[in-house]
């Protein structure tokens, strides 16, 4: 097992760039997620760790060596295709055993070590089995099998659970996060689904038109978003902006969005007149009769345990996520307040966060923990 | 009673759905009347070789044809030996006949002087045809695997340029062929011909490859390189094997290309590397017109492809395995 260092790696295609300029550590034994909308270039940093691309630029270094243009079959690492790429012509045993055949594993050792993998995965049963007659969730496991057998460095999977169906979905993300408990590998995983990132990931890396733009844990990027582009890509439904117009002091702790004053958390910088964000969560926005800030229902969807109730403000629509029981009908006024102390103020212009005590906090807790 | 009948609407339904996917027995009934009515047609020049193989030659040249005679193996025994005509007393002079051969020929009056040249020049054509094949083929599956798998410059142009060699029949260049043979001295040599139907074949070998291997996904080479292959290995191991269908494919029509090819060979080969076709019509010459001797070889002469298509018939029908991975 080891650690990924990448270093300002890019990577274009003729004038597309797919890649801009990517730096990140993935720390040994730690399970990354690369999480971002198709195009966005993170099968491409993918398949630049495994060799089977060569990046235009940068580096990586797998345990501290430098593998940036080696190639695929020197690097040690494993690789989960989206669509498995289990070999057709030979069965399961031998599709699990491939890669110990190119190592120069004696057989009788193969074959103890295709069966311990096996048993890991508990596909030990149909192990004679051709790989054509397997079910979605076998397949699976046989491409595991396939790159767990050889005690890899580092996995690296490629939507590996995009072609299963949501429910059984669910099941492989709890096996793939177990088995990752157990066996304590190095991971990166590909994956457009927020929801198998924040399930599986130690970190998460949000790209957008080649470029990350935040690495952080789940509950990071969750709670206190680098950009607008990252809270509205994660979260469903996604966080709430409020825009309005406004220069604030560094200290400010109110913003004043109509004719209400909505307090946040106090302002680290200067803010220079102009367009502003105020993002706000669904499950932080409350309905209180007293606020000033003045709404009216707009629609809700019923969820079962809760409820999403838009309401049409100023700004424009904000979704609250409510308890079931409370019911409301179209166009009945209501007032809203936020859960100030959540609350994060983007610059509408560049898209990115302003800097406030939430960050602050996020660092000293993380001190704490390190 | 209404739980009766819900599983019974369920059931029609089923069969209606398979009516669409499953052809009614009526319809599969005159599918199957035209195909063997198709086979029984194009199986008539083959079965009419057959019978005239193993008539007597006044047989095989009455009229109207007989369709009932006594089977006889004097074509056969024509086609491997020459014979030589002798007198009653010289023939009733020799000891017993040694075989069934020597007895028939001795019933026309003529003794076996030596054995023909039938099956030198069938070698010939074994050699030649298998050795074009397989030439092309393995060059054809590296060239198309090439133009699948790597950025090549101009490659359309390349393709375009290779399937030009085809736009025109061969023959058009039989004199310049001809021509630069005789001063490489490829003129009637097994080399020589395996080369020119090779350089023929290689251009469809590398059409047809290229299609069933854009076919095969990268992946599993791709996968085969992490699993610590190299790529040469990679294609040996994993894109081989899944394209064994269409290699199968390729080769029997490149091999029926070769084993077929008249024009070439006749102006190309008159001695040692003679092929069977341009050899075949010359018996006729041999003693009248015999034609059961002519069947003969025509009939041994469709063997090997009948049996090539035989054995390579399992990867034919087998189709290209997709299986493992999810469309």
């Amino acid at each position: 097992m080891a650690e990924i260092r990448v270093e300002h790696l890019r990577k274009a295609f003729g004038e597309f760039v797919a890649v801009q300029d990517s730096t990140f550590t993935v720390e040994d034994g730690e399970f990354l997620a690369l999480l971002g909308p198709s195009g966005c270039g993170k099968t491409t940093t993918l398949r630049m760790i495994a060799g089977l691309e060569l990046p235009t630029g940068g580096t990586i270094r797998l345990a501290g060596e430098d593998v940036t243009y080696r190639r695929a079959s020197e690097r040690d690492i494993a690789f989960v295709f989206q669509l498995f790429a289990l070999y057709p012509h030979m069965n399961v045993r031998k599709n699990i055993g491939f890669p110990l055949l190119a190592q120069g594993v004696p057989k009788a050792q193969i074959k103890a070590r295709v069966e311990e993998t096996a048993r890991l995965l508990q596909i030990d049963h149909i192990l004679d089995h051709p790989v054509s007659g397997l079910a979605g969730g076998d397949r699976q496991r046989v491409a595991l099998g396939r790159a767990i057998v050889r005690r890899p460095m580092c996995f690296l999977m490629d939507e590996p659970l995009g072609t299963l169906d949501a429910e059984f979905r669910e099941v492989m993300v709890r096996e793939l996060r177990e088995l990752h408990n157990r066996i304590h590998a190095t991971t990166v995983y590909v994956t457009h689904d927020q929801i198998e990132a924040m399930a599986m990931a130690d970190k998460i890396a949000v790209m957008n038109h080649g470029v990350i733009e935040q690495f952080g844990t789940p509950q990071e990027i969750y709670d206190r978003p680098a950009s607008i582009y990252v809270a509205d890509f994660i979260g469903s439904p996604p966080m709430n902006f409020i825009r309005f117009k406004a220069g604030l002091p560094k200290g400010a702790r109110v913003a004043r969005i109509g004719a209400a004053e909505v307090e946040m958390p106090e302002l680290r910088r200067d803010v220079a007149p102009g367009e502003l964000a105020l993002g706000v969560r669904p499950e932080h926005v409350r309905f209180s009769d007293a606020s000033p800030l003045r709404g009216a229902v707009y629609g809700s969807e019923y969820l079962g345990t809760n409820q999403i109730v838009t309401v049409e403000i100023e700004g424009g629509l904000v979704r609250a996520r409510l308890p079931a029981e409370q019911s409301f009908s179209i166009g009945e006024p209501v007032g809203l307040t936020f859960k100030s102390e959540r609350l994060s103020l983007f610059d509408a212009g560049s898209g990115r966060v302003i800097p406030s005590v939430l960050h602050e906090g996020a660092l000293r807790q993380e001190a704490r923990h390190g | 009673m209404s739980s009766a009948k819900a599983p019974s609407a369920k059931t029609t339904s089923v069969n209606a759905a398979h009516s669409v996917v499953e052809p009614s027995s009526r319809s599969k009934r005159i599918a199957a009347t035209l195909v063997i009515v198709y086979a029984v047609v194009t199986m008539v020049p083959l079965v009419w070789i057959f019978l005239t193989s193993i008539k007597s030659p006044p047989d095989s040249i009455s009229y109207p044809p007989k369709i009932l005679f006594t089977p006889s193996i004097e074509g056969y025994c024509n086609l491997f030996t020459t014979r030589t005509r002798q007198t009653a007393e010289y023939i009733a002079s020799l000891p017993e006949p040694d075989g069934v051969c020597d007895a028939v020929t001795r019933q026309r009056n003529m003794v076996i002087a030596g054995s023909s040249n039938f099956l030198p020049r069938f070698a010939n054509s074994l050699i030649i045809a298998f050795g074009s094949t397989f030439l092309a083929v393995g060059l054809g599956t590296l060239a198309a695997y090439g133009f699948s798998r790597f950025k090549v410059p101009l490659a359309d142009d390349l393709l375009f340029f290779i399937l030009s060699t085809r736009m025109m029949p061969p023959i058009a260049v039989a004199i310049p062929i001809y021509l630069m043979y005789r001063q490489l001295g490829l003129s009637d040599t097994a080399l020589g011909m395996m080369l020119l139907y090779t350089a023929v074949n290689v251009s469809l070998a590398v059409w047809l490859l290229k299609g069933f291997i854009d076919e095969i996904p990268r992946e599993y080479e791709e996968a085969a390189m992490i699993d610590g292959y190299s790529r040469l290995q990679a294609f040996r191991k994993v894109v081989l094997p899944q394209a064994t269908t269409g290699i199968a494919a390729t080769a029997i029509f490149c091999l029926i290309f070769a084993w077929n090819e008249y024009a070439f060979a006749s102006l190309l080969t008159s001695g040692s590397a003679q092929t069977a076709p341009p050899f075949i019509p010359t018996i006729i010459g041999e003693g009248g017109q015999d034609w059961p001797a002519v069947a003969a070889g025509t009939t041994i002469f469709l063997v090997p492809i009948l049996v090539f298509t035989i054995l390579l018939r399992k990867q034919l029908l087998r189709g290209i395995t997709f299986g493992a991975v999810r469309k």
